[in-house]
């Protein structure tokens, strides 16, 4: 496969991440949110396959494979498995302003490229154009998660940022060191299992899993 | 392999406490895996003190001057809150707070957290230090949130999201700074390792180390608990049971810190320390005096001590940002005096509130009558966290006071006010706690005194002699930190 070939072929599964992210922003149902996910995980898989296959970086394939079988299959499997225990599959949040969110989105996407700028000219990586669409979707899942009240749809964002994170990473340096890789993977898997324990907790203790209601420590 | 053992012993510690952790004699066994955890590192203490420092297992692990007395206090610590750990839980099935599957959970991530404070010590590896670190805060999670209170689990919550978002900026920052080594170093493993970054930190793209560092920082920063990235830090300190609290203030921070620092070595050798050293000034002068000033608000024992950890870090950070020999010194042996003083703090604290029933200073009352021990524990730990001399407390924050005069003086006035306003909020609520009327009951089982006393006499000790081969691992790593 020729380079200039490859790096649109980057090019393109990274826009279609950015693309993801911004839907994601603007999706209410819980559900959606979910497959959401997994597309963006399955976007990821793939880009990181390419990236392996165009610069005979082999250890890429391991980690293309982690995140395919972690965030395509197991953390949607986990989520779905939680939102029908919690009995929320159907949920929609109201989410206020949906316009006012994308634009302010446009913005982070501007701020990150700018950010990202004057060190991709510095890789020398087929990916490194996509750094600033890496550091945008990082700040798109942060917005994310500031907008949500619920607690699942917050989490998905947490999840989503970490997306973004490995991108990042496939994109500057051609991924970080598999034991690190692992490592990380492992924390996102504990951190759901966890997560799933303790929304159980929530949902006893105050019967919601409206993040407004928990919210009664404030400094007085 | 000393080295090993430190890292084993309290994995096995977790296999073992998972199975048998709800059992009666569950507290003997977490003590007495924190013991061995202690030996193993006591060992490994003896090993650097004696060979100097060491690289391990292809150079995966690595141990200098710098953490060298880490690891040591984080095991000290780990073992002592263990020993106090015990009695405590006990009174708390006593009161009918947690039931024996709780306690499992307890003991088992107790053991785990400690292998994760451990590791991050330990690691020579920036993006493994980073694992770790997150590790730590799952393995705590839940244990802030053992009570099932709705106040610990909003708790918890907090603790995990902003935990979590926080640290996965310091990801972030852990991949550029990968970027930056790779350049020099190429790819593959031996570009995450610290000892071979601080070889070529001189090389490294001085633009990227720049974003590199204000991540690391954010990130990092978050778990130090620098204002205004604190606001979980109080919560989660006071919700969860003491012994975690104990924990939290004492090792994580600290760890955090040192994550921190481990980074900003790199970004100094590339940027040459202005920018470094004027952030964390920054944040650690504003952490100071935020700080201070909440904490004559608090009505909660325990949330009164954790701003004080706030306090204390934000000085930590303030003497890391100015640097230099003195003002390091000083960092390093604050961090080693404020772990030791705080968590004996908090379980005098612990056994004070399980004695009233409640955290609420005003119900506190007459502690030396009740149970003097307590009640001086209380008293003594107050006066040593509040920079009395003779206690060791003192001697950093006057190395910390003086370097900022001479180099620094226009924060002086800052740091001098909010010195004072925390002695007039700590110590005027602490006084009516231990000397005032009581109604107070016995508790059911006896309290753990002995690590209270333990911890006062090593922070009286560092106030008026430091042993010689200390003195030379901060004079090293003050050296190394610049």
């Amino acid at each position: 496969m020729s380079a200039s070939l490859a790096t649109q072929l980057v090019n393109l599964f990274a826009s279609l991440l950015l693309l993801i992210a911004f839907a994601m922003l603007a999706q209410r149902r819980v559900l959606s949110l979910i497959h959401l996910f997994a597309w963006q995980g399955a976007v990821l898989a793939l880009n990181t396959a390419l990236v392996a296959f165009v610069t005979h970086q082999h250890h890429l394939y391991y980690s293309a494979l982690l995140t395919l079988i972690l965030k395509v299959i197991l953390l949607p499997w986990i989520l779905h498995r939680l939102i029908d225990k919690l009995n929320v599959r159907w949920d929609v949040e109201t989410l206020v302003n949906i316009p006012t969110t994308m634009l302010i989105g446009v913005g982070l996407v501007i701020i990150g490229f700018n950010v990202a700028m004057p060190i991709s000219h510095l890789s020398e990586t087929v990916t490194r154009g996509t750094l600033g669409i890496a550091l945008a979707s990082v700040l798109l899942s942060f917005m994310m998660l500031i907008t949500r009240r619920k607690a699942v749809p917050q989490v998905i964002g947490f999840l989503a940022m970490e997306n973004g994170l490995f991108f990042a990473a496939t994109s500057a340096t051609y991924g970080m060191p598999l034991v690190v890789e692992l490592g990380v993977a492992l924390d996102v898997l504990v951190g759901t299992f966890i997560f799933g324990i303790f929304t159980f907790h929530l949902r006893e203790a105050f019967d919601s899993l409206d993040i407004e209601h928990i919210e009664k420590l404030k400094e007085r | 392999m000393y080295l090993l053992a430190v890292l084993l012993t309290p994995i096995a510690g977790a296999v073992l406490l998972g199975l048998c952790g709800h059992r009666a004699h569950a507290g003997a066994v977490n003590a007495a895996m924190s013991l061995l955890t202690l030996i193993a590192a006591t060992l490994l203490t003896a090993q650097v003190i004696e060979y100097g420092p060491m690289l391990a297992f292809d150079e995966l692990f690595f141990v200098d001057s710098f953490n060298v007395f880490l690891v040591a206090l984080t095991a000290f610590v780990g073992f002592t809150t263990a020993l106090f750990s015990r009695p405590y839980m006990l009174i708390e099935m006593h009161h009918g707070r947690i039931d024996a599957r709780r306690l499992r959970l307890y003991h088992a991530s107790y053991q785990l957290f400690m292998f994760t404070m451990l590791l991050a010590l330990l690691t020579n590896n920036l993006g493994i230090m980073w694992v770790a670190m997150e590790a730590a805060t799952l393995a705590t999670v839940l244990l802030v949130s053992l009570y099932r209170t709705p106040a610990s689990l909003e708790a918890a919550w907090k603790y995990f999201i902003l935990c979590g978002v926080g640290i996965a900026q310091a990801l972030f920052g852990t991949v550029l700074m990968y970027f930056a080594a790779e350049q020099v170093l190429g790819a593959g493993g031996t570009a995450l390792l610290w000892t071979h970054l601080d070889a070529v930190k001189s090389q490294l793209e001085p633009s990227v180390l720049t974003l590199a560092f204000v991540f690391l920082l954010v990130g990092y920063g978050t778990k130090v608990g620098l204002v205004p990235l604190h606001s979980w830090l109080p919560d989660a300190h006071a919700e969860g049971p003491t012994p975690v609290s104990a924990v939290l203030s004492g090792l994580l921070l600290n760890v955090a810190l040192y994550a921190l620092v481990r980074n900003k070595v790199l970004a100094d050798g590339a940027l040459g320390g202005d920018l470094t050293s004027h952030l964390m000034m920054g944040f650690g002068l504003l952490s100071v005096v935020v700080a201070a000033f909440f904490l004559s608000r608090q009505q909660d024992a325990k949330r009164l001590f954790a701003y004080s950890s706030i306090e204390h870090m934000g000085l930590i950070t303030f003497a890391f940002g100015m640097g230099g020999p003195v003002a390091t010194f000083a960092a390093l042996l604050h961090m080693t005096v404020h772990s030791l003083a705080k968590s004996a703090i908090f379980f005098a604290v612990g056994h004070a509130s399980q004695k009233a029933g409640t955290q609420m200073m005003d119900s506190i009352r007459g502690l030396v009558d009740t149970n003097p021990t307590i009640g001086w524990g209380l008293m003594l730990g107050s006066l040593a966290i509040l920079g009395m001399p003779p206690f060791g407390v003192f001697a950093s924050e006057f190395l910390i006071i003086t370097t900022a005069m001479r180099e620094h003086p226009w924060a002086t006035p800052f740091l001098l006010t909010a010195l004072g306003v925390a002695f007039a909020a700590i110590f005027g609520r602490v006084q009516p706690m231990v000397f005032g009327e009581t109604t107070g009951k016995r508790l059911p089982h006896p309290p753990a005194i002995l690590p209270v006393f333990v911890h006062l006499a090593l922070v009286l000790v560092l106030g008026v002699y430091i042993p010689p081969y200390l003195a030379e691992w901060y004079r090293q790593a003050a050296a190394l930190i610049g």
